[in-house]
């Protein structure tokens, strides 16, 4: 199991502990403990108002725990400058605005505003990093269009590659594939796969589409009632039984024809048959 | 300077340039005029200090150059507020002068007047209390679990000031004649007979509060991208906002406080600039000059119109900037 990794020296890179989270003294999770592997593509599932877009609030130190600590390599994430933060992890989050009349390019530069200061301003580096950013998700050709005239899937990878400019080796992506039709869904996703794969990064986003998380995720954790039900990679938290507990509903998991992954298929109730001639499922050979 | 390297757009940075030289300008011909008419050499070697005509050295030092100086010092101030509230509000109208805060200097002023007549030392600093007074209350009924700005703001800050709104014309009403055309006067603005003493204090305020704002710049236009990216991006988002804050809390108070409440200046100043840098950027230094650009134009029209009456400066700012937003809003396609 990977959930034990740590960093060389023996600290995680992102953990939780004993967090108390809520807002104004309505309290969603207590006493919640959480290790994000490094290296990992992590997703948070779980059923609405779970408590999963608070848990990423908590990591990403925009919600302060009432008890307990975000420990962010090796030291409380409250310990640090919140630029300091901003250099060390990155995110998307549910909402946010682009001001009137920005272009792609300007509002992925302003992902570099931690690296930046007074007296160091916009730098070379910055220029190759924001270059970088649009690249990896395809929005370099956006560059001089303003932000507002695109399309719901172009604006999302454009948040993306502001989140990405800021070159963190931790990034948090809360839904980011709300709104987004199924192509664009898939889109982002792989772009998450991809970055994943370089090795350079760890991710945790919160999703809501099981399919999607078991598909792209190699690190799953299951919430219910502001607790973390199960955890572990996507072969061990689809099952029936944690489908169940999570979500109350009776599934049988097969084998994704396209992947060879897990795939959750939702049983009607009292074995009501929706009656679909099996012939007429088709399977790409 | 080379350790400094502030890379403004170039565009931003030419309009920069373009209203500097404006305001100078504009100056110089304002200082030339009066009773006594002098030439634009005149005037610069009497502002130098090389000025072998000791009538034009005593005239402009003691009289007209104060009453410039303070004109560009007010529009620095209130061009700089505005765009600060412009950007905390996320709305064009929330600009000091709508929001309630140069109403609240304005009834610490009249208050003082009709009530205790003090003099016009007392008046600035009744001015100064009432305004720092009327952003408390207003950042305090309209914050909620921490969080300020946005709409709220300006909602509090227009029922904020149309109460004082009324407070004023109670006060009006209260004093006596003398009393009452004093206050009125007030209340108009005027830039007529204003010396060093008022110079000073909004220079002053300048140098100290304006490098603030401009260091918070970049921070506040994150902040219009929401708190949490905000946040997310390493800006300290409350501290950010109640330095911001307070800083053109405090430039506006003491522009107020010199001259009495100048109409649209703050409202305006921003937006212009904002239209001609074309750029997404707060509009601080391009504001706060426009501002200045402003003032002296409206000063130099007050003098200068061939009609009876004394316009007071504060009307002539009304006039004039609302005349240049309307036709510069008309003729562009976006908001």
């Amino acid at each position: 199991m990977k959930t034990a990794s740590t960093h060389l020296d023996g600290s995680d890179v992102l953990s939780g502990h004993a967090l108390d989270l809520g807002y104004d003294g309505r309290r969603i999770s207590e006493g919640l403990d959480v290790v994000i592997p490094p290296g990992s593509f992590t997703a948070i599932i779980g059923p609405n108002a779970c408590g999963k877009s608070t848990l990423l609030r908590a990591l990403s130190r925009l919600l302060k725990p009432t008890s307990g600590h975000v420990d962010l390599d090796g030291r409380d994430i409250h310990g640090y400058r919140t630029r300091d933060v901003a250099r060390r992890l990155a995110l998307l989050p549910q909402q946010s605005t682009a001001p009137d009349g920005i272009t792609v390019s300007d509002l992925v530069a302003r992902g570099r505003f931690p690296h930046q200061g007074i007296l160091r301003q916009f730098s070379d580096t910055d220029k190759a990093k924001v270059a970088e950013a649009m690249a990896a998700t395809g929005v370099s050709e956006l560059a001089d269009r303003a932000v507002a005239e695109l399309s719901g899937g172009q604006r999302q990878r454009v948040w993306l590659a502001l989140a990405l400019a800021q070159d963190t080796p931790v990034l948090l992506l809360d839904e980011p594939t709300t709104f987004l039709d199924i192509a664009h869904q898939l889109e982002v996703l792989r772009l998450c796969r991809r970055l994943h794969l370089t090795g350079n990064y760890t991710l945790v986003t919160v999703l809501h589409d099981l399919s999607l998380a078991f598909r792209y995720a190699d690190h799953v954790i299951a919430m219910k009632d502001g607790r973390i039900v199960a955890e572990g990679p996507p072969s061990r938290i689809a099952t029936p039984a944690i489908m169940r507990e999570v979500y109350g509903i009776e599934c049988v998991v097969i084998t994704d024809p396209a992947t060879g992954g897990p795939l959750v298929v939702p049983l009607e109730p009292d074995g009501v048959s929706l009656s679909v001639p099996a012939d007429s499922l088709q399977v790409p050979a | 300077m080379n350790a400094l390297r502030i890379t403004a757009a170039p565009r931003t940075l030419a309009v920069g340039i373009a209203l500097a030289a404006a305001t100078a300008l504009l100056g110089v011909l304002a200082m030339q005029t009066g009773t006594i008419k002098f030439s634009f050499t005149d005037v610069m070697a009497a502002v130098f200090g090389l000025s072998d005509n000791p009538q034009a050295g005593m005239v402009i030092h003691r009289i007209r150059l104060p009453r410039t100086v303070t004109a560009i010092g007010v529009g620095l101030c209130l061009g700089a507020a505005g765009a600060t509230f412009q950007s905390i509000s996320r709305n064009a109208l929330g600009s000091p002068d709508i929001i309630g805060f140069t109403t609240g200097a304005a009834t610490g002023a009249v208050a003082q007047i009709i009530l205790f007549n003090a003099g016009p030392a007392a008046t600035a600093v009744a001015a100064i209390v009432g305004g720092l007074l009327a952003a408390a209350v207003v950042y305090a009924l309209s914050v909620r679990g921490g969080v300020s700005g946005g709409y709220r703001l300006i909602l509090v800050g227009i029922g904020i000031g149309a109460l004082l709104g009324a407070v004023n014309t109670l006060l009006l009403l209260k004093g006596n004649e003398d009393m009452a055309l004093q206050a009125q006067m007030w209340l108009s603005g005027s830039l007529a007979a204003r010396t060093w003493e008022h110079a000073v204090p909004v220079a002053v305020a300048v140098v100290l509060l304006l490098p603030v704002l401009m260091v918070q710049g970049r921070s506040l236009g994150l902040l219009e991208m929401g708190d949490d990216v905000a946040r997310a991006l390493g800006v300290r988002v409350e501290a950010s906002r109640l330095t911001s804050m307070a800083a053109a809390v405090g430039l506006t108070a003491v522009a107020t406080a010199a001259v009495g409440p100048i109409a649209f200046v703050a409202l305006a100043a921003p937006q212009l600039a904002a239209r001609l840098t074309r750029s997404v950027q707060v509009p601080m230094g391009t504001g706060a000059l426009m501002g200045a650009a402003l003032m002296v134009a409206c000063d130099l029209l007050t003098q200068r119109l061939p009609i009876a009456v004394h316009v007071p400066i504060g009307l002539m700012t009304g006039l004039v900037g609302g005349c240049y937003l309307l036709w510069l809003v008309t003729r562009s396609r976006s908001i």
